[in-house]
């Protein structure tokens, strides 16, 4: 592990002309390419159903690319899993709430790559268990079930898991979703936190009124990576027009990148794409628009 | 008063035909066995039941279920244990499921229905045209009271393999049911558990093959899993419950089968019912019953989609 030492334990993923075909013969992602840095937060950005989930879930090896190979930093994905590197936190409706579990078991469930196949917790799993619990603010809700919390308490409950896990490399797929803008913004200074602390976090979003706020860098996606690099350079309205416009830059005949949100942010005015210097506020009137988005979120695939 | 003073009490005020009538299944050797097989079944099912109701897979266990037929009989008809045959089919249609659903554009739920009615149909087809002297209906509805010792060996064998392999992987399994992404990222090998799971859920249902027969001990393998789930928001919990449910069950379905002079795997299911109907109806959570009392009350113990 020569890189280990020269890279001071930084991991950035390398993904190398991806393509994924669901089985419905629908193009979810082709030729995608791109380079998330290490040691910084990236936003990944794109309507829904641009392919966010897909990328994320062909980072993680949850499915299998038609083409491309996705590395962390010279090491393969399932090493770096193996080694306890990559920490996944999911959508809201990838988990099944009514599942009888607590929030202490489900951020221990962080800990069991790290213990022997029995799954013992160690008196030091039980403790990063707490710390990971105390760091998101959830250390009171420990003994409640899943499903009798709020949509922040759920999302921050799966964050602890990730930090419970000591991951290098963290993934969050719509963090923002269902939460309230006081645990965003809790949300966000601990993963400018962890940044500091040399993480490399990956955040998809389609909420794009707090990206400048916390993104050194951004990816913008549909159907394939259309732009990426710094946020100052990369997050300018030409690209987004191109990014949330739909354009017919797909070789399939699928309509559904066209969401209804899509084809308005193309128009002048709308509050997405409005300013090319979004300020760090929150309770704009993007705001209001995440509980309507949520009834496409089945397109976002 | 102690519960024994309480018992000796009730003893005394009765004629003592009635205590006679009680106790007398109890003097039959083969009740006494039926009585702790099925308690043993029983137990071994309402443990995986609880892993199998919460990964969704009650179908699955109905399609294993049937699927064994024809290897039951080819293995009587080799000479094999039956024990063999039936797991060797029963896991191998798990894998036809997985490769046909894999590899067509055919919904899960018509594949599992396409083929587990079709290893049955071939089962009976085998069974009425190789001459054993097997007999079809305790293989459809179970014999526990005419099990022979041999028959209670291999379900000793088949069920003290499955909690084996539940105990020692318990912690993965259930992680494997409630987040297999995140198995996945922790770098667990999801297909091996994939493949382990299933092969407990055969396991099981060559276990409970010669008490409940093969249509029941989907029962008992949903049963008490749902009705533990219905009383409580843990794990440890839940399995304690269903333990309890099944166990009992077993144990009160086989006593009245004497009696009433009805089939044991009969008796056992209509109790696991009878226990999931009053979960259903009164559980303190989630009853029916109990939410219409307490509703615009407590909103968010309401179960969320």
């Amino acid at each position: 592990m020569t890189l280990k030492t020269t890279r001071s334990n930084n991991y950035g993923i390398a993904v190398d002309n991806i393509s994924v075909t669901y089985s419905n013969a629908r193009l979810a992602l082709y030729n995608a390419s791109c380079y998330v840095e290490p040691g910084t937060i990236t936003g990944l950005v794109g309507p829904n159903g641009g392919g966010k989930s897909t990328l994320f879930k062909s980072i993680m090896g949850f499915l299998f690319p038609s083409q491309g190979h996705v590395h962390i930093d010279g090491i393969s994905v399932e090493k770096a899993q193996k080694q306890q590197l990559m920490a996944y936190v999911p959508q809201a409706d990838e988990v099944d709430w009514n599942f009888p579990i607590s929030v202490f078991d489900v951020v221990m469930m962080g800990r069991y790559g790290h213990m022997n196949m029995f799954r013992i917790p160690s008196r030091q799993d039980r403790r990063i268990v707490m710390e990971s619990l105390e760091r998101v603010g959830m250390s009171e809700f420990r003994d409640r079930q899943i499903g009798e919390l709020s949509g922040g308490q759920k999302k921050r409950a799966f964050l602890a898991r990730a930090l419970a896990q000591e991951g290098k490399v963290i993934l969050l797929d719509e963090p923002f979703t269902g939460v309230d803008v006081k645990t965003e913004k809790r949300i966000i200074t601990l993963l400018m936190q962890l940044r500091d602390e040399s993480h490399t976090i990956l955040v998809s979003t389609h909420d794009l009124s707090s990206i400048s706020t916390f993104c050194d860098r951004v990816i913008l996606l549909n159907q394939t990576i259309l732009a990426a690099g710094t946020t100052e350079e990369t997050f300018t309205e030409d690209n987004l027009a191109m990014t949330f416009g739909g354009l017919p830059i797909s070789s399939s005949s699928d309509k559904s990148n066209l969401t209804p949100e899509a084809i308005m942010a193309h128009q002048p005015g709308h509050p997405f794409v409005s300013s090319t210097n979004i300020q760090p506020s929150y309770g704009q009137p993007g705001r209001e628009q995440p509980a309507k988005r949520e009834l496409n979120q089945d397109l976002d695939t | 008063m102690s519960a024994d003073a309480v018992i000796a009490d009730v003893i005394a005020l009765m004629p003592a035909d009635a205590w006679r009538w009680l106790i007398e299944p109890f003097q039959f050797s083969f009740m006494i066995r039926a009585l702790w097989v099925s308690a043993f079944v029983g137990t071994v099912c309402a443990i995986l039941s609880c892993y199998i109701t919460l990964k969704g897979w009650s179908l699955m266990g109905d399609a294993v279920s049937h699927a064994v037929v024809p290897g039951v009989v080819v293995a009587y008809a080799l000479g094999l244990p039956f024990s063999l045959g039936a797991f060797i089919f029963g896991f191998g249609a798990t894998l036809a499921i997985g490769y046909v659903k894999a590899q067509t554009r055919l919904k899960e739920d018509a594949v599992i229905g396409v083929i587990f009615t079709g290893f049955f149909a071939f089962g009976l087809v085998l069974a009425t045209k190789i001459p054993s002297n097997i007999d079809l209906f305790h293989i459809l509805f179970g014999n526990v009271l005419g099990i022979s010792s041999q028959d209670i060996i291999q379900t000793l064998i088949a069920g003290g393999l499955t909690l084996a392999i539940i105990l020692l992987r318990r912690k993965d399994l259930l992680l494997f049911c409630f987040d297999q992404n995140h198995a996945k990222a922790i770098g667990l090998n999801t297909q091996v558990m994939y493949y382990t799971l299933l092969s407990v859920l055969a396991l099981t249902i060559v276990t409970a093959l010669q008490t409940a027969g093969i249509i029941l001990v989907v029962a008992m393998l949903v049963t008490p899993g749902s009705t533990a789930y219905l009383l409580s928001d843990r794990f440890d919990r839940m399995l304690i419950i269903s333990v309890a449910v099944s166990v009992l069950s077993c144990f009160l379905g086989t006593y009245f089968s004497y009696h009433l002079d009805a089939s044991t795997g009969g008796c056992i299911v209509v109790m696991m019912t009878l226990f999931f109907t009053a979960a259903v109806l009164f559980a303190p959570k989630y009853g029916i019953v109990t939410q219409t009392h307490s509703r615009g009350g407590d909103q968010h113990v309401s179960r969320q989609k």
